[in-house]
């Protein structure tokens, strides 16, 4: 059919001129890439040979793609308030949607090709962020309330500044972090001419939901046994960097050898070590005080609490 | 808030009317509260007094003492403040985005105002605390604070959840638990030195 074949063909010269003018659309052309397999890519029209991918995920991925071009026909100015509304265009079965497939990484599946499909979202990012803050000021605070009733001699206090560590930190690395990775891996691109990255809100995105995983691990910390808390801490953060890994790794993998090592071992490294200051900062076990003033306390072992201690009059609790 | 208009002839004394008109309204805002049901009296007239009585309130009961250890002890008076106002506009700004019908101020004016079991629930803990430590007054304060917090989200979903989309309402009442929980906590851990 002459009619039909005319219409494809027109819609795929729309699609690649849309593409041509809005360079920050993350997909790539599959036109230089031959040898490429199964890689990010999103193909409209005849397309020849499509590697690893379904073709129920081509036909998918086209439908996403004329949405993006509808999408991105009407992007207004960053000075407007619909411009922020656009980041919070989803819906609760999507931000669950991509909640589950932050835990459950699968290494066939990038998080952002598969859950994001050009859609990146900042509610997710900003309110696991939020909560994961809050989580980890009161569970330091559980802890010191359990502890203080298995050892008295224990002072127990609210620790509010806690929270604003909390806050601070977690919103740092979750915004940072991203940052970095996004302008390191753009100069790679400038350098290697290759693969397009992410975009600045994709990378948000991945290490936002990424830190999910972190919240009923810290919440799991409650229970004072020291090698289930190692355990547990492992567990989250193998399940939370595999999932970074998986989504960068299609990305790195275009540039050489050392950088690609580098860059995944920097990216797990990071993530290793906030899970480690969570731990050390939030959960240490106390020190028990003396009646004598409490700066004197740094004179003491900080795990064995001293019996012959005058317990002292505790916060009613 | 309706203006009254005074006498021209007496520049210097204020009319008590304005006053006790702007008291009533948020006594009977209170009572919405308090009994919440469906109706539309917090989202029209709305307007910040209460909300800024029951803050600083409650961050008058909260605050710790000057004389007490800087590090370590319960939130400053400004650190509350700052978090149920800037809370507030963060849960705002957030129902917005997310495509709610609700202005912005009237929001404000619903999350302040279903802070008031709260406030209630701080009250209660403070005299209990008085009666002395042990487990039982920590069960007690731990259910009032658990009563009066469901309380509060009852009171303001009742107000906000309609003016979500169906597909998103759970996105958006989320944050409100978080900020009501996170309220209670500083109340529950309140402890006076």
């Amino acid at each position: 059919m002459a009619a039909a074949d005319e219409l494809t063909f027109h819609e795929f010269e729309e699609a690649t001129n849309l593409l041509a003018e809005t360079p920050d659309a993350a997909t790539t052309s599959r036109s230089d890439q031959p040898t490429s397999q199964g890689h990010v890519a999103v193909a409209v029209g005849s397309g020849d040979s499509y590697g690893a991918e379904d073709e129920v995920e081509e036909e998918s991925d086209k439908a996403a793609l004329l949405q993006e071009k509808q999408h991105q026909q009407q992007q207004p100015g960053f000075w407007t308030f619909s411009y922020y509304q656009s980041f919070f265009d989803v819906d609760t079965s999507q931000v669950l949607d991509r909640i589950k497939g932050s835990l459950l990484p699968r290494p066939g599946h990038n998080f952002v090709r598969h859950y994001l499909r050009n859609r990146p979202d900042l509610y997710g990012p900003f309110w696991i962020c939020a909560t994961l803050a809050f989580v980890l000021a009161v569970t330091g605070n559980l802890t010191l309330v359990l502890a203080q009733r298995r050892d008295p001699s224990i002072h127990y206090s609210p620790q509010f500044h806690k929270v604003t560590v909390a806050g601070i930190s977690i919103y740092c690395y979750a915004w940072l972090v991203p940052l970095a990775l996004w302008g390191f891996l753009r100069w790679r691109k400038g350098v290697r001419e290759r693969v397009g990255p992410y975009t600045f809100l994709e990378t948000v995105c991945v290490y936002g939901y990424s830190l999910f995983v972190f919240i009923p691990m810290v919440v799991l910390w409650l229970i004072p046994v020291p090698w289930l808390q190692w355990l547990f801490g492992a567990l989250a953060l193998g399940l939370s960097a595999a999932g970074l890994v998986f989504t960068l790794w299609p990305v790195v993998r275009e540039d050489t050898r050392l950088v690609a090592a580098a860059l995944l071992s920097t990216v797990v490294l990071l993530h290793a070590l906030l899970a480690m200051g969570c731990k050390l900062y939030f959960f240490q076990s106390l020190p028990p005080e003396h009646v004598a003033p409490p700066h004197q306390a740094a004179s003491l072992p900080t795990n064995i609490p001293l019996s012959p201690t005058l317990p002292r009059s505790m916060a009613p609790s | 808030m309706a203006e009254a208009e005074e006498s021209p002839g007496d520049p210097g004394t204020a009319s008590p009317r304005p006053l006790m008109r702007d008291l009533k309204a948020v006594g009977k805002k209170f009572m919405h509260v308090l009994y919440p049901r469906k109706s539309n009296t917090l989202l029209r007239d709305w307007d910040l007094w209460g909300p800024l009585i029951l803050c600083v309130t409650l961050a008058l009961m909260l605050q710790r003492d000057s004389a007490d250890s800087e590090k370590d002890g319960g939130p400053q008076f400004a650190e509350v403040f700052v978090i149920v106002w800037f809370g507030a506009v963060t849960i705002t700004l957030n129902s917005k985005l997310l495509g709610g019908n609700i202005s912005f101020f009237q929001s404000l004016c619903v999350l302040g105002y279903c802070i008031l079991p709260l406030t209630v629930a701080m009250l209660i803990c403070r005299l209990v605390l008085l009666a002395g430590p042990g487990p039982i007054n920590f069960m007690v304060r731990l259910f009032v604070v658990i009563v009066m917090f469901a309380w509060s989200i009852v009171a303001s979903t009742a107000f906000l959840a309609d003016s979500q989309p169906p597909n998103r309402r759970a996105l958006a009442v989320y944050p409100v638990f978080l900020f009501y929980f996170v309220i209670s906590w500083m109340i529950l851990t309140f402890t006076p030195q």
